[in-house]
C-alpha cells in the first residue's frame, strides 16, 4: 500500500491574545535576527504546549507539535482528542488553510477538505447555483458538477426547492445540500471534521453510508475528526489520539477510541509529591512552594454527601510573607473547570518553613464522575495585589459515587445553575512542630 | 499504486519567494466565472431600482461636480460641456475606486470563507475587478447617451480623436493598477488593520490628486511647494491613462505623450509584480493574524 499522506515533524505555532501594536516591533526584531544578522527565529524557540485549561507563561504557542505520521491509501483514520488538542489545527493544515510553522506535509491526490459544509453558499442565490458555486470552491470544474447535478440534488433530498434562494431554507436543509456537494466531490483524500453533528436522524445516516462507501469502494483516503466515539468506531479503521498538540497514541480505530476514553484518571491518585511536572509555569516565584498534597480516602469512591479533607504541605521561603491564600481547583474528565475553594487569607506570621493546611469541603455537591483536582497559593487580596506563589495541576484524582440515599431521591446535585461554583469549606494552619525543628 | 509515484501535494512552511501558482489558478477558472456572476446578480438583489443604480450614481455625482467646481468654484474644462467632461472623469476613477475598495477587503471580508476552505485566493480580486466591468460598461453607455445627445444637438466642440482605439487597453491599465494597489493594501491590513484606515482616507484624496474636476492643462506652470505641479500630477500613474482616455474621446487638452503612458505601464507591471507576491506571502498565513 502506497502512503497516501505524510507529516513530517510539523508543527504550528500561534500567538496568544489579540494582535497588539507589539506585532510590529516583534516582526521588526524577527526580520532584524533571521534576515540581517542570520540567526534562528527567536521566537521559534519559545513558546508552552497547547493546554488551554492552563494559564499560560508565554505568548506563543504550539497548537501542534512535532506531528509526525503516515497514512495508508485507502484508509480511513479517526483523529480523536479533547477540545483544543490541534485536531481542527491538524486539519487545516492539510487543507493548506493555513500554513504550518515547521515541517512538511506531503499527500498525493486532491485533497477536499469538509470543514464546514455549505461553505460560500450565497443566500441571495438559489439552490443549484449555489451547489455550483459551493462545489467550484471546493476545486470541481462546471462540467463536473453538472454530470452530477442530478445525483447531487437527489441525495441532498431538496428538489422542491432546488430554485429557491438559500436563504428561505431551513438550516437542516442548508447542511443537507453543503453536504451532498461535498459528498460528490470525489478527491483522493477527503478531510470531514465534525459535519455529521448536524442533520436529522435519516441524513446522519445516509451521510455515514455514503462515507462508508467513498473509503471502502472507491479506495479513497478519508481522515475524520469527531468527537462521537460511537461514529468513530463505526467508520474508522485505524485512529489517532491527539493531546495537547501532540500525538499520543497511534493504532486501530478502537484501540485509540478505548485508550482515550480509559486516558483521563483511570487510576485514582490521592497523594502526590510535587514535582516539576505538574508545573506548568516555570516563572512562579515560589516563595511559597508546594511540598505534597493528599487528600484522605479509604479505598473506595466518595459518596455524594461525604466530605473531602485536603491536606497541603507547603514550604515558606520568604519569612516577610504574612499571610496567603490557598485555592483548590475541580476538573471534570473533559478538564472543564467546575469550580473552586478559595480559603480567606491564612495566617503565616508564626509559620517558618515547612508547614500543612488541612483543607475540608463540607458538602462538595459534585454529582456521580471522576474529577482532577489543581492546587495554587498565592495572594488574593485587594491590599498586597493578586500573585501566583506555586501552581500545580491535576494532581489529585478522585471519583464520586451516588450514597444510597441519593440514589432513591433523585436531587438536583448542583446548587446554583451549571456554570462554575465555589465550593464552601474550612481550612486551618496545622502546626507541625518536627519539621519546624528540623529547620 | 508504485511508492515512486510522486506526491502531487507537498505543504512546506515557507515557499519560494517567486512561488505563484499560475497553473492551479488556470485550473479555477470555472471558479472565477461563478464568482462573477455571482457578484452581479446578488449585487442589487432586494433593492426598488436594481442596476438603474449604475446610472443614477454617476448622474448625481456629475450633477454635484457642475454646481461646486464648474459652478461655484468655476474652475474650466477645456471648453468640453461640463457633463461630458465630468462623466469621463468620474466613469473612469469609480471603476478605479470601486476595484481598489474592493481588492484591499480580500482578506478582511472573506475571512469567513477563506478560514475554511482552500482555492487559489486571487481569484477573489480578480472577479470583483472582471465583475465590477459591468457597472462600467453601463456606465460608459451613459457616457456615450450624453454624448451623442451633444452630437445631434451639433455644436459640439468635443470630437474623438483615433487615440480612442487604445481604450480597451487603457481600462485594462486602470484595472491592473487598482488590483496591484489593492492586493498590496489587503496584504498589510491584515495584520495592522489601523492602516485601513488610513488608505481608504489616502484613496479618496487620491481623487483630488488626478484630473477629474479639473483638466491637466490647468496645471500647467504652476507651482507649490517649490515643485512642479504639471510634473508631479503626471508622475500620478492614473493620470496619463486617463488623460489619453479624455483626449481620445472628447479631444480635451493634448496628447499627454506615450512616454508617460509607458511610465503608467511600467509602473503597472512593477507594482502588479509586487502585489503579487506580497499577496501570495500573505494568503499563507492570514488566517492566524486576521
Amino acid at each position: 500500500m502506497a502512503t497516501a499522506i505524510e507529516f513530517n515533524h510539523v508543527s504550528k505555532q500561534y500567538r496568544l491574545g489579540l494582535v497588539s501594536t507589539r506585532t510590529l516591533s516583534n516582526d521588526l526584531k524577527r526580520w532584524w535576527v533571521t534576515s540581517i544578522m542570520g540567526k534562528e527565529d527567536p521566537f521559534l524557540k519559545i513558546g508552552s504546549t497547547n493546554d488551554r485549561s492552563k494559564k499560560a507563561d508565554s505568548e506563543y504557542v504550539w497548537a501542534l507539535k512535532d506531528i509526525d505520521f503516515k497514512v495508508e491509501r485507502g484508509d480511513v483514520v479517526g483523529i480523536i482528542g479533547k477540545n483544543g488538542a490541534g485536531k481542527s489545527t491538524l486539519l487545516k493544515l492539510l487543507s493548506k488553510v493555513t500554513g504550518p510553522t515547521t515541517g512538511t506535509i506531503k499527500a498525493r491526490g486532491r485533497i477536499g477538505s469538509l470543514l464546514e459544509v455549505g461553505t460560500g453558499f450565497h443566500p441571495e442565490m438559489t439552490g443549484r447555483e449555489n451547489i455550483y458555486l459551493n462545489g467550484a470552491i471546493l476545486g470541481m470544474t462546471k462540467t463536473e458538477i453538472s454530470r452530477k447535478l442530478d445525483e447531487i440534488i437527489d441525495f441532498s433530498g431538496c428538489e422542491r426547492y432546488i430554485d429557491t434562494p438559500v436563504k428561505r431554507y431551513s438550516s437542516g436543509m442548508t447542511v443537507r445540500l453543503g453536504f451532498a456537494v461535498a459528498a460528490f466531490l470525489e478527491p483522493e483524500i477527503l478531510v470531514v471534521d465534525e459535519v455529521l453533528a448536524v442533520g436529522d436522524a435519516e441524513f446522519q445516516k445516509k451521510a455515514i453510508g455514503k462515507m462508508k462507501d467513498v473509503s471502502s469502494g472507491e479506495g479513497r483516503t478519508v481522515l475524520f475528526v469527531s468527537h462521537n466515539m460511537a461514529s468513530i468506531r463505526q467508520l474508522c479503521r485505524s485512529g489517532i489520539l491527539l493531546e495537547n498538540g501532540l500525538v499520543t497514541y497511534t493504532g486501530t480505530a478502537t484501540d485509540t477510541v478505548a485508550h482515550y476514553l480509559s486516558g483521563f484518571g483511570d487510576t485514582m491518585c490521592y497523594h502526590a509529591d510535587i514535582t516539576m511536572e505538574h508545573r506548568e509555569f516555570a516563572n512562579t516565584t515560589r516563595e511559597i512552594e508546594l511540598l505534597t498534597v493528599s487528600m484522605t480516602n479509604d479505598g473506595d469512591d466518595y459518596a455524594t454527601n461525604q466530605p473531602l479533607d485536603f491536606y497541603v504541605r507547603m514550604y515558606k521561603h520568604k519569612n516577610n510573607i504574612e499571610s496567603a491564600t490557598l485555592e483548590i481547583m475541580f476538573n471534570n474528565s473533559s478538564c472543564d473547570r467546575l469550580g473552586s475553594y478559595i480559603s480567606g487569607p491564612i495566617d503565616l506570621k508564626d509559620v517558618q518553613g515547612e508547614f500543612t493546611v488541612h483543607v475540608r469541603i463540607v458538602d462538595h455537591h459534585l454529582a456521580k464522575g471522576t474529577y482532577s483536582v489543581c492546587f495554587q497559593i498565592g495572594q488574593k487580596d485587594i491590599h498586597s495585589g493578586l500573585k501566583d506563589y506555586d501552581i500545580v495541576h491535576n494532581v489529585l484524582f478522585f471519583s464520586v459515587a451516588y450514597s444510597d440515599q441519593i440514589k432513591k431521591d433523585t436531587i438536583v446535585l448542583w446548587r446554583k445553575n451549571w456554570g462554575s461554583t465555589v465550593f464552601q469549606g474550612d481550612c486551618e494552619v496545622i502546626s507541625d512542630r518536627r519539621n519546624r525543628n528540623l529547620v | 499504486m508504485s511508492e515512486t509515484q510522486e506526491w502531487t501535494t507537498v505543504i512546506k512552511p515557507k515557499d519560494k519567494l517567486l512561488a505563484v501558482d499560475l497553473k492551479e489558478l488556470w485550473r479555477y477558472r470555472d471558479l472565477f466565472t461563478l464568482f462573477v456572476k455571482r457578484n452581479i446578480t446578488t449585487q442589487y438583489k432586494q433593492t426598488i431600482l436594481g442596476p438603474a443604480w449604475f446610472v443614477v450614481q454617476p448622474i448625481l455625482t456629475v450633477f454635484m461636480y457642475m454646481v461646486v467646481f464648474g459652478g461655484i468654484a468655476g474652475i474650466g474644462t477645456d471648453g468640453i460641456p461640463q457633463p461630458l467632461f465630468y462623466l469621463a472623469g468620474t466613469c473612469f476613477w469609480h471603476y478605479f475606486s470601486d476595484c481598489l475598495d474592493k481588492t484591499s477587503n480580500t482578506f478582511v471580508s472573506n475571512a469567513g470563507l477563506f478560514g475554511k476552505v482552500y482555492f487559489p485566493r486571487l481569484v477573489t480580486p480578480l472577479s470583483n475587478v472582471t465583475s465590477n466591468l459591468l457597472r462600467f460598461g453601463i456606465q460608459m453607455g451613459l457616457f456615450i447617451v450624453v454624448y451623442l445627445i451633444y452630437a445631434i444637438q451639433g455644436d459640439c466642440p468635443a470630437s474623438p480623436n483615433w487615440y480612442l482605439l487604445l481604450f480597451p487597453f487603457l481600462v485594462m491599465m486602470i484595472a491592473g493598477l487598482a488590483l496591484g494597489f489593492g492586493l498590496l493594501i489587503t496584504s498589510m491590513t491584515t495584520k495592522y488593520r489601523d492602516l485601513s484606515i488610513l488608505f481608504s482616507f489616502l484613496v479618496s484624496l487620491w481623487m483630488y490628486a488626478t484630473p477629474i474636476v479639473y483638466p491637466l492643462s490647468m496645471v500647467k506652470g504652476k507651482v507649490a511647494a517649490g515643485m512642479d505641479l504639471y510634473t508631479i500630477m503626471r508622475l500620478n500613474p492614473v493620470t496619463p491613462v486617463l488623460e489619453t482616455f479624455k483626449y481620445g474621446a472628447l479631444g480635451a487638452g493634448e496628447f499627454i505623450g506615450w512616454g508617460w503612458l509607458l511610465y503608467s505601464l511600467a509602473f503597472l507591471c512593477a507594482l502588479l509584480f509586487l502585489g503579487v507576491l506580497v499577496f501570495n506571502k500573505t494568503q499563507k498565513s492570514f488566517m492566524d493574524t486576521v
